[in-house]
């Protein structure tokens, strides 16, 4: 086991012969020809797979008091129906489906109905008859009286915040509301269960396969060790496929009682309820500033909501590093909710944390008379806030984003007076906003192989979520076993394999190469040792090993059975030592329709620093993903609640809206050049969640500057836009 | 694949009903909300032979007459390539091509495709021999997770040809002089989203087929 | 999706025979419709006759100058018709600006015309839906109505009609061509064809059980500037929050209207009006907004204003 603990000095990753470089995804050809398996899809593993269908709550809070399963037993196909009156004892602990009468979500797993065919399932989960009573719930309540102080949040009060506020000659005093929203990734979660003897091999749509291992086990009560878990292609996550729902749980216990695999895949309505979102905020912003610019205060308590025990959306967390100022109230407060359970989704926090805090930054720009780019500049520092100069961050590069963005994207033609610029029926406006998302890292393995042909085996549990994983791991074991990337095959989303970092919270990328660079290099120790060498003077490259003038293939060490060498990173106490984020700026260009009120997206840039760019074509493509949801989110994302039923009313893609070609104009992404030694060997940053993070502040930013209509209640749609036109 | 093996019950009659039995299967409470002109008991379902003519391979299958084209492809033909992202016509991912044009597969019944020449994702390439518009789109990264991928594949290819016949487009300015633009591009593959995004690579990857790169 | 029997038609009289000897049988064409609806349980038909056979496909000029558009008709191929191009271009950019290019490539016209109601609570048979079930209340009412119909709704309903292909056939004084079972055909002027809720939110149209479209025609050519505006949230592929059909010129002023309303809008006496003001005051006499969607109203004035401007520039 490798130990991240100090800075990571030269080695074998600086020589970017093949990391840093933009190599397509060796996952390509096998996903633009359909050949790439998703849960579903199995037909090999689980070639008599039976079809289950799962039946879900249609109340939000209350008890089911009847359920009569005969009809549905009887139809045709049917091989049984599974509810809580039958369901196996499952452990508290876990994700336990159909464990009682109690209903506490809307979208809660009620029945399973497997059946012989999709249609026959399908069919037969309609025939229920299911009667419920029905309790109040809390779905629809005041944020601000409701909620208590949300403990795991970190709040900070520092200072005097309110004597600071009170003082200062510039303040904003404001607030903003974010909507629940949906992840809505491409791939509907689901899971094909296929049991051999005591064994379990779950094919399902997952982020984290040891969170599936242990929580698959912990639920139904088996040993963990008889559990694999397959994520190989795993169709987009975003936060949503950390969690377990009751297609694994169901999936699972269905397969074993009926001696036949069963597979699962939840419909896309069910998906709206049923599984995780992205809670509602209301963000209270106070920030106040000399006339200079420099905040004296800052202040940003974030209301929220969850199910008793979950988390909400703590939004005022990036506040806390990413300006100066001496006097800070920093709070989350969470009520209680008995809306469907929240979750992460894409960059938990910063998200939307930043829509409200930037948007803020805007309105105290234009009360200070200064240029927002500006305001943000003067407001940089280069270590936490809260701790002072002995928490400095990694590498911040925070004003170098702004000043590039700036440059590349004309800001300097930017008309500060809203409402000045016209073409034709469009009114134009330009707004920034400066992004952050923490960098967290976490153990990582992989197994790293090389087999008699020359080649090698990347092997590690990890999964690649669209992330392009398989990509920069196979660009990793080149790079430090100085083999071309043609030689590299690499295999993931398997928890047979060694436990990995899995995908989430932008740790991926990071972490996951980390235990490839920790593999090779102890594989490169057997290697030298074999030929001879010294392992800390030996080269590699172009497929052998070299020390002084004495050169040997790398084949030649192997014979006739391959050379394997597994390894894992764990991270030491540098996060704690020094604040690590990755920071971008976001440039907007919006034009808002005069008559109609409709805001589109005219041109889009984010300056990104993440230390090294691993690969900078697969992260280039995470940052459009996270700007076009970004641009989502400030524009149409809303996940509407119901409080007289206690639910999502829009649950499907028709009226749940996310961006679509056209909303989407050619994106710009910039990343600075840079290393950070002190978030991993790799010297890089996560990537994955940045996009998001300030992009959707930019475009309302925009949209005032376009029309000088501010909406401080996202999103910002044409009814909200044309009441502010019309006043 | 089919439950109902029986001859006697299957068939298509070009006029009058199918000879299917109506097994007794009582109306749920699920449906008190349901529309209401449902009295009577659902018939079991009867199988109907199907030929389908897939990536130039026909098939004759006995479907349940429910069996969508996306569900016959995947669950019966095993050509899980063409994806179920929504099955509503809401995403796009099960496009495919019926004669060459583009639909979704999802909000199509198998048994209303006899005879129909059926190209999936797998009909236009493999890994190997990728089809100019599936190489486009490794090069230029217009994926990511993949599963949208096949759907916005087999749309492009189709979109391309629409275009080529005087399809016009909601931003098509004048009908009868149609002008290829990244704007057009857009317009038309908004039928299928892709939620990683990689929309900008996306229309990079069909302008350059368009332009006729790629081999 | 309930089981149901299948069987082809092979002409349009023995598929309204077909439909009209069983009383749970639905026609079925690009299916784009019933299908998702099917999938849900909201649309549960015991029979299915498949019409996509039947020679319904051809777009002809009728003796008096005017055309005739099959009903099996796909909207792309009416949309890409050199004529419905040159002079129907209103009912070609309409057509354009709904769904996506494959939904287009399936959606038929006659089905176009049968699109049911995009509102929620419609879809979804957990909940009471008047137009789904009737008498079982509406849950649009004092739910969420942002997207829905300001007129030509009831206390029972407040369903918004879908379609923007209508929207242009309304402006066009399209007639519906239909067969019955016994072989007799009518000719129903559009206007006559959607309904207003009133108390029975579930009958949508004037047909029959049984009875069949065959074609849509359209009078001679109108001349004049057409333009078809949509206004939504997003920028493609979704229902219109309010949208405008126009055909300015050459002595005509016709507007019809989409999102608003529980069918295709249209006012015939607010065209004879001028300014987009006095034009808009008359189209949205009686309009009932909720909280949530009354926003609508300027929108529509704005709309209609900008779609003005867009004719005459």
């Amino acid at each position: 086991m490798m130990k991240f603990d100090t800075p990571a000095g030269p080695n074998p990753t600086d020589k970017l012969k093949v990391l840093d470089k933009p190599y397509d995804r060796i996952d390509g050809p096998l996903k633009v020809s359909g050949q790439a398996p998703y849960a579903y899809e199995y037909q090999d593993a689980a070639p008599n797979a039976a079809y289950g269908v799962v039946v879900t709550s249609t109340i939000g809070k209350g008890r089911i008091d009847t359920i009569d399963t005969s009809d549905a037993e009887r139809a045709p196909g049917v091989l049984m129906v599974m509810t809580h009156l039958n369901a196996p004892k499952q452990n508290d602990r876990g994700s336990p489906q159909l464990q009682g009468a109690e209903i506490k979500q809307y979208g809660q797993a009620v029945a399973l109905v497997v059946a012989n065919t999709f249609e026959q399932a399908t069919a037969a989960a309609q025939m229920l008859h299911i009667g419920y009573s029905q309790e109040k719930g809390r779905f629809s309540l005041d944020l601000l009286k409701d909620g208590e102080l949300s403990q795991r949040a970190g709040n900070v009060d520092m200072g005097d915040f309110a004597g600071a506020f009170a003082g200062a000659p510039a303040k904003v005093d404001v607030t903003y509301t974010t909507p629940n929203q949906s992840h809505a990734m491409m791939e509907p979660h689901a899971s094909t269960a296929v049991w051999h003897g005591d064994k379990l091999t779950l094919y399902l749509a997952h982020q984290v396969m040891h969170w599936v291992t242990s929580g698959v086990a912990g639920t139904i009560g088996i040993p963990e060790a008889n559990i694999r878990a397959v994520s190989a292609y795993v169709g987009g996550g975003f936060g949503s496929k950390l969690v377990i729902y009751a297609d694994a749980i169901l999936a699972s216990l269905a397969a074993r009682k009926l001696g036949r695999p069963v597979k699962i895949a939840l419909t896309r309505g069910q998906i709206f309820n049923h599984t995780t979102h992205r809670a509602q905020t209301m963000q209270h912003l106070r920030l106040a500033a000399g006339r200079d610019g420099k905040l004296v205060a800052v202040g940003h308590a974030t209301y929220t909501g969850d199910q008793p025990g979950g988390g909400g959306e703590h939004a005022s967390g990036q506040t806390k590093l990413l300006y100066a100022g001496k006097n800070r109230l920093i709070q989350t407060y969470l009520a209680e909710l008995d809306l469907p359970k929240a979750g992460a989704m894409r960059a938990p926090g910063e998200a939307v944390g930043l829509l409200a805090l930037e948007n803020a930054m805007d309105e105290l720009a234009e009360q200070l008379d200064m240029d927002p780019v500006e305001l943000r500049v003067v407001n940089d520092i280069q270590y936490d806030p809260e701790v002072g100069p002995d928490r400095p961050f990694s590498e911040r590069k925070l004003v170098q984003c702004l000043r590039t963005g700036a440059e590349r994207f004309g800001w300097s033609k930017r008309n500060p007076k809203p409402g000045q610029v016209r073409d034709g029926q469009w009114l134009v406006g330009m707004g920034v906003s400066a992004g952050i998302r923490g960098n967290p890292v976490t153990a990582s393995g992989t197994r790293v192989t090389l087999r008699p042909d020359g080649t090698v085996l990347v092997e590690s549990a990890m999964t690649d979520i669209g992330t392009g994983s398989y990509t920069i791991n196979a660009q990793t074991a080149a790079e430090m076993l100085g083999v071309p990337m043609a030689a590299v095959e690499v295999r993931l989303g398997d928890s047979a394999l060694p436990r990995a970092s899995g995908s989430g919270g932008s740790w991926g990328a990071n972490s996951s190469t980390s235990g490839t660079y920790a593999a090779c290099w102890l594989l490169r120790r057997m290697l030298a040792e074999k030929a001879g060498f010294d392992p800390e003077q030996a080269q590699f490259a172009d497929g052998a090993i070299a020390a002084g003038d004495k050169r040997v293939a790398l084949k030649s060490l192997v014979g006739g059975s391959p050379v394997t060498a597994v390894d894992s990173i764990e991270f030491g106490d540098l996060t704690k030592k020094y604040a690590q984020a990755s920071f971008g700026a976001h440039f907007a260009e919006v034009g808002v329709d005069m008559h109609t009120g409709e805001p589109r997206v005219r041109r889009l840039l984010s300056v990104c620093s993440i230390g090294r760019v691993l690969n900078p074509k697969t992260a280039r493509s995470q940052c459009l993903g996270g700007m076009t949801m970004g641009v989502g989110s400030a524009l149409m994302e809303d996940l509407i609640v119901d409080p007289r039923f206690g639910y999502f009313v829009n649950h499907d893609m028709a009226e749940y809206q996310v961006p679509v070609h056209a909303d989407i104009p050619d994106l710009d992404v910039v990343f600075l050049e840079g290393e950070d030694n002190k978030s991993s060997p790799m010297k890089a940053r996560g990537v994955g969640e940045l996009g998001i993070c300030g992009v959707g502040a930019a475009v309302t930013n925009a949209i005032y500057n376009a029309c000088g209509v501010r909406v401080r209640d996202y999103p910002a749609t044409m009814d909200k836009i044309l009441a502010g036109l019309m006043t | 694949m089919d439950q109902d093996s029986n001859p006697k019950r299957t068939g298509v009659t070009r006029r009058g009903l199918l000879a299917g039995s109506a097994a007794t299967v009582a109306l749920a409470n699920a449906h008190a909300l349901a529309d209401p002109a449902t009295p009577s008991p659902a018939p079991a379902p009867a199988t109907v032979p199907v030929s389908l003519n897939v990536n130039g391979t026909k098939h004759s299958l006995k479907l349940d007459p429910r069996v969508t084209l996306l569900d016959a492809l995947r669950e019966r033909l095993g050509l899980t390539g063409t994806k179920k992202g929504c099955d509503h016509g809401q995403c796009g991912a099960c496009t495919v091509h019926v004669n060459g044009t583009r639909i979704n597969s999802c909000l199509s019944l198998a048994v209303m495709h006899e005879g129909d020449e059926i190209t999936t994702i797998e009909g236009l390439g493999l890994p190997g021999n990728l089809h100019p518009m599936q190489a486009a789109f490794v090069k230029h990264d217009g994926f990511q997770c993949g599963y949208c991928t096949p759907g916005q594949i087999c749309s492009s290819v189709a979109m391309l040809k629409e275009f080529d016949q005087g399809v016009p487009s909601n931003v098509t300015e004048d009908l009868e002089n149609i002008v290829f633009s990244d704007e057009e591009v857009r317009e038309r593959m908004s039928g299928n989203i892709c939620r990683c995004a990689a929309y900008p690579n996306i229309v990079a990857a069909i302008r350059e087929v368009h332009g006729g790169g790629v081999a | 999706m309930r089981a149901f029997t299948y069987e082809r038609a092979d002409s349009p009289q023995a598929a309204a025979q077909a439909v009209a000897s069983h009383p749970e049988a639905k026609f079925i064409a690009g299916g784009t419709n019933l299908l998702d609806l099917m999938k849900l349980e909201v649309e549960r038909p015991a029979h299915l006759v498949d019409v996509t056979r039947l020679d319904l496909k051809k777009v002809e000029r009728t003796g008096d100058g005017g055309l005739r558009i099959g009903a099996l008709v796909t909207n792309t191929a009416m949309a890409s018709h050199p004529i419905v191009k040159r002079h129907y271009a209103v009912l070609s950019r309409a057509v354009m600006a709904g769904a996506s290019g494959q939904l287009r490539n399936k959606a038929t016209t006659g089905g176009n015309l049968l699109q049911r109601s995009r509102c929620p609570y419609f879809y979804d048979t957990s909940k009471p839906c008047n137009k789904r079930k009737p008498g079982t209340g509406c849950s649009a009412i004092g739910g969420f109505s942002r997207n829905l119909a300001i007129l030509g709704i009831s206390d029972a309903c407040i369903a918004q009609h879908p379609s923007d292909m209508a929207v242009a056939m309304r402006l066009l004084d399209a007639k519906v061509e239909t067969i019955m079972p016994d072989g007799g055909t009518r000719a129903i002027p559009i206007a006559d064809f959607h309904r207003e809720w009133g108390n029975t939110p579930n009958v949508e149209n004037a047909l029959r059980h049984g009875e069949f479209i065959t074609a849509v025609t359209l009078p001679k050519p109108l001349g004049g500037t057409h333009v078809y505006r949509k206004v939504r949230d997003r920028a493609s592929y979704a229902f219109a929050t309010v949208s405008v059909a126009a055909v300015i010129g050459d002595g005509v002023q016709r507007f019809a209207f989409g999102g608003i309303a529980s069918k295709p809008w249209r006012v015939e006496a607010a065209e004879k009006l001028s300014g987009a003001d006095a034009i808009a005051k008359a189209v949205l006499a009686g309009a009932r907004p909720t909280a949530q969607n009354r926003f609508k109203i300027p929108l529509t004035r704005r709309t209609l204003a900008a779609t003005i401007e867009q004719a005459q520039a």
